[in-house]
């Protein structure tokens, strides 16, 4: 693992409020999981960056060190890790994700 | 490749001591699973943490022999 990525990961962390790391495109997600959190993500009408890590091997494996996370699809928010898809998915449910956004100021669109 | 229900039970059983562990087999195949785990040491903690926790007790395996494993993680109710 190298500081380099690490360092790219920080980066894009960084310049984007609402980032989500999937596998495929938001609109060809090349997984069930990584699906549903752009699904999750549009129902909120909320405004999102995407990185496909499928693009890009070093991201792909750095990710989850950077996270202490095994898994894609990983949101963040405001630089701060909030989860995977089941985690996205429950506190969608719960109205837990729609208050984090707000509290972060990401404003949803309508 | 994939692994049976029971071993995922006993590594989540053997990290997470006090934990309660249902395990699902979604398709199965031995392949995707949904693990509800409930343990005490889940109290207070956030979300992330206490999937990290049930992670770390599989010990590297998610995401990698374990594909999709759907995992609700809570700290039992207050008796």
């Amino acid at each position: 693992m190298t500081d380099d990525v690490q360092n790219r990961i920080q980066g894009l962390v960084d310049a984007n409020p609402v980032l989500l790391f999937m596998k495929g495109s938001p609109l060809f997600p090349q997984c069930g999981f990584s699906s549903r959190a752009i699904a999750i993500l549009n129902h909120l009408g909320v405004e999102f960056e995407s990185v496909d890590v499928l693009q890009d091997q070093g991201v792909r494996q750095g990710i989850k060190a950077f996270s202490d996370w095994p898994t894609i699809p990983q949101l963040y928010v405001k630089g701060e890790f909030v989860g995977g898809s089941d985690i996205m998915m429950e506190m969608y449910e719960s109205g837990e994700l729609a208050q984090l956004l707000a509290d972060k100021g990401v404003a949803a669109q309508g | 490749m994939a692994m049976a229900a029971s071993e995922i039970e006993d590594l989540i059983r053997a990290g997470i001591p006090d934990a309660r562990v249902e395990i699902t087999d979604l398709a199965g195949d031995g392949d995707h699973y949904a693990a509800r785990v409930v343990a005490p040491m889940f109290k207070g903690m956030p979300r992330v943490r206490q999937h990290q926790a049930v992670y770390a007790a599989l010990g590297g395996r998610m995401g990698g022999v374990l594909h999709a494993l759907q995992l609700t993680t809570e700290a039992p109710a207050e008796e």
